[in-house]
């Protein structure tokens, strides 16, 4: 019992709050590569911009004595989220606009998209410097232990309150982002770019109305996404770069311009990821005896050591590209 | 009074100039085709009235209205809508949705017009749920139409409607088109199907190297043995 509850906390609530940074971050890369036609390398910046901005609202809600039963991070997202994709509108029509308008290829975009990566990691750091910081230093991180003793356990099922509150956001998101899309006008007309450019420009759809508002929502997505990661491990300058892989291994995984997909694609990754690295020696260890030596005394049973996590993506990755380029929610193969 | 005036219009990709003075005119009441040999610029004449090209020189005006150059989300709210030829449907999106594109501009309540196209197209009614992508040519067709109409215009200007339909749908989209310019829509429509498309025009015009060969109505020119020689094969 007590192995089972392991593998609960270990595989299944952080696959679930991975996965739930990883859709945040892969529906944003999904919706611009489906609308604009390019790989947005600084999405996970834009993720890491939008925790610091979360951050300074934190500490500001925070000087001001302003308290609430939740995290101060969750009580000042809808502000960091608003900044955020402001900011993204803004890097749009500094950076990538301009070259739209002069019909460039989408490899240029992905290329300029790489400059803003580097840009805004020099601006996190020139304002923020390159130390590790938390949300939780004044305030303390809940954790919720769910007894499970009466069903012969001595572990406590463990969750803490940013990782509950997180999943429960993440389905509101998804929720909200299903009705915007299938329901609102404007929802419809993004899906209607992201199907046939060319159809939506001579149906009279406002093609830059859709391409403002795809960067509002990614931006938003962007922060809420890297302010859970922060609040999850803790802020630095180049948090969200380093699950930039993860991220696109999710939208590629549910087929690149498929909103659905790129969810379904971060939890698949973020899942993917925790099997990967879960240690499976637990259940093999009371076999002791009963199973081959080997399998009951190995030090370690898992697939990858943690620290070679991203390379599960990268194969889960190089796999979908071989097997599938279009993903398994079919988009476009480019 | 003319709905639609081309005159002397210029265009190109930027290369060699496709259109060499096209001139055109047709009223709301008109079905007005295009015929001529591949690469007379056919289709590149309603991409330049539609604003897909760049107009060089020449003015096109609609309604008594200067539109040279004036891009698609300003014409579709004036009354002109445009059916390209190919990918002329949002494959990943219901039937229903795609004629939802169509009154993308319109801000007033346009079920009027659903009902309407529904009723034109009955097999799009059983289907509306459906994906276009997954729909036969020919009921493709109906959905590109349909998406057209949903934004009420005036002119519908259709880039070879059958191509790539068996004979039995070509006489069916002829058939609707038809009734389209009878339910008061002006049509302009390029055809591949020369003959045929003549037979129910009242306007024809006969494109050549970018250039007006002939013009005048669909009987004239099907019974000019000039014309029925050199593009309507003998």
């Amino acid at each position: 019992m007590d192995q089972l509850i392991f593998f609960i906390n270990k595989v299944l609530i952080s696959g679930a709050v991975l996965g739930s940074i990883y859709a945040l971050g892969a529906v944003g890369v999904t919706l611009i590569a489906g609308i604009l036609r390019f790989s947005h390398f600084a999405h996970g910046d834009m993720m890491t911009m939008g925790a610091f901005f979360t951050f300074v609202f934190a500490i500001i809600a925070a000087n001001l004595g302003i308290h609430a039963p939740v995290p101060t991070g969750f009580l000042v997202l809808p502000l960091g989220a608003a900044v955020t994709a402001i900011v993204a509108l803004g890097l749009d029509r500094m950076f990538y606009a301009p070259l739209r308008r002069r019909g460039v290829a989408s490899v240029t975009l992905l290329i300029a998209s790489i400059g803003v990566t580097m840009m805004l990691q020099g601006v996190i750091r020139l304002f923020a410097g390159t130390s590790m910081r938390t949300f939780f230093d004044r305030e303390p991180k809940l954790i919720y232990r769910l007894d499970l003793s009466f069903l012969g356990g001595t572990r406590p099922l463990t969750v803490t309150q940013p990782d509950a509150l997180m999943v429960v956001l993440v389905g509101v998101i998804v929720v909200a982002l299903h009705l915007f899309l299938s329901r609102s006008r404007l929802g419809k007309g993004m899906r209607a770019m992201a199907d046939n450019p060319d159809l939506a420009q001579v149906s009279g759809i406002n093609t830059q109305l859709v391409i403002r508002v795809t960067w509002l929502i990614a931006g938003a997505l962007a922060c809420v996404g890297g302010t859970m990661l922060a609040l999850d491990v803790s802020l630095t300058p180049d948090l969200a770069f380093n699950i930039i892989l993860p991220i696109f291994a999710a939208a590629v995984v549910g087929g690149l311009g498929q909103t659905y997909g790129a969810i379904a694609g971060g939890f698949l990754v973020g899942f993917a990821e925790t099997i990967g690295v879960f240690d499976w020696s637990v259940f093999t260890r009371p076999l002791k005896g009963i199973a081959p030596d080997w399998l009951a005394n190995a030090p370690t049973l898992a697939l990858v050591p943690t620290e070679y996590k991203l390379t599960v993506s990268f194969v889960i990755l190089v796999v979908v590209l071989l097997v599938r380029p279009t993903g398994i929610f079919k988009g476009t193969s480019t | 009074m003319n709905l639609i005036e081309v005159s002397g219009v210029h265009a190109g990709y930027g290369g060699a100039p496709i259109l060499n003075g096209v001139d055109i005119a047709i009223t709301a009441a008109d079905i007005g085709v295009i015929v001529g040999p591949n690469g007379a610029g056919k289709s590149t004449t309603l991409k330049a009235i539609f604003g897909l090209l760049k107009v060089t020189a020449g003015t096109v005006t609609f309604g008594g209205r200067p539109i040279t150059n004036a891009m698609p989300d300003a014409l579709v709210p004036l009354g002109l809508s445009y059916v390209p030829q190919e990918k002329n449907v949002f494959t990943s999106m219901s039937v229903h949705e795609n004629l939802e594109m169509g009154a993308f501009v319109r801000r007033d309540d346009f079920s009027d017009s659903l009902t309407s196209v529904y009723d034109m197209f009955p097999p799009l009614k059983e289907k509306r749920r459906q994906k276009a992508g997954e729909l036969s040519g020919g009921q493709r067709q109906m959905v590109a139409m349909g998406r057209a109409l949903m934004s009420q215009p005036k002119l519908l200007l259709l880039d070879e409607p059958s191509a790539g339909l068996s004979p039995r749908y070509v006489l069916e989209i002829f058939d609707t088109i038809v009734r389209i310019n009878k339910a008061g829509v002006g049509i302009l429509m390029v055809e591949q199907n020369a003959r045929q498309a003549l037979a129910f025009a009242s306007r024809g015009f006969v494109l050549a190297a970018g250039k007006n060969r002939y013009t005048g109505t669909g009987k004239e020119l099907i019974d000019d043995p000039e014309v029925a020689k050199s593009f309507l094969g003998g």
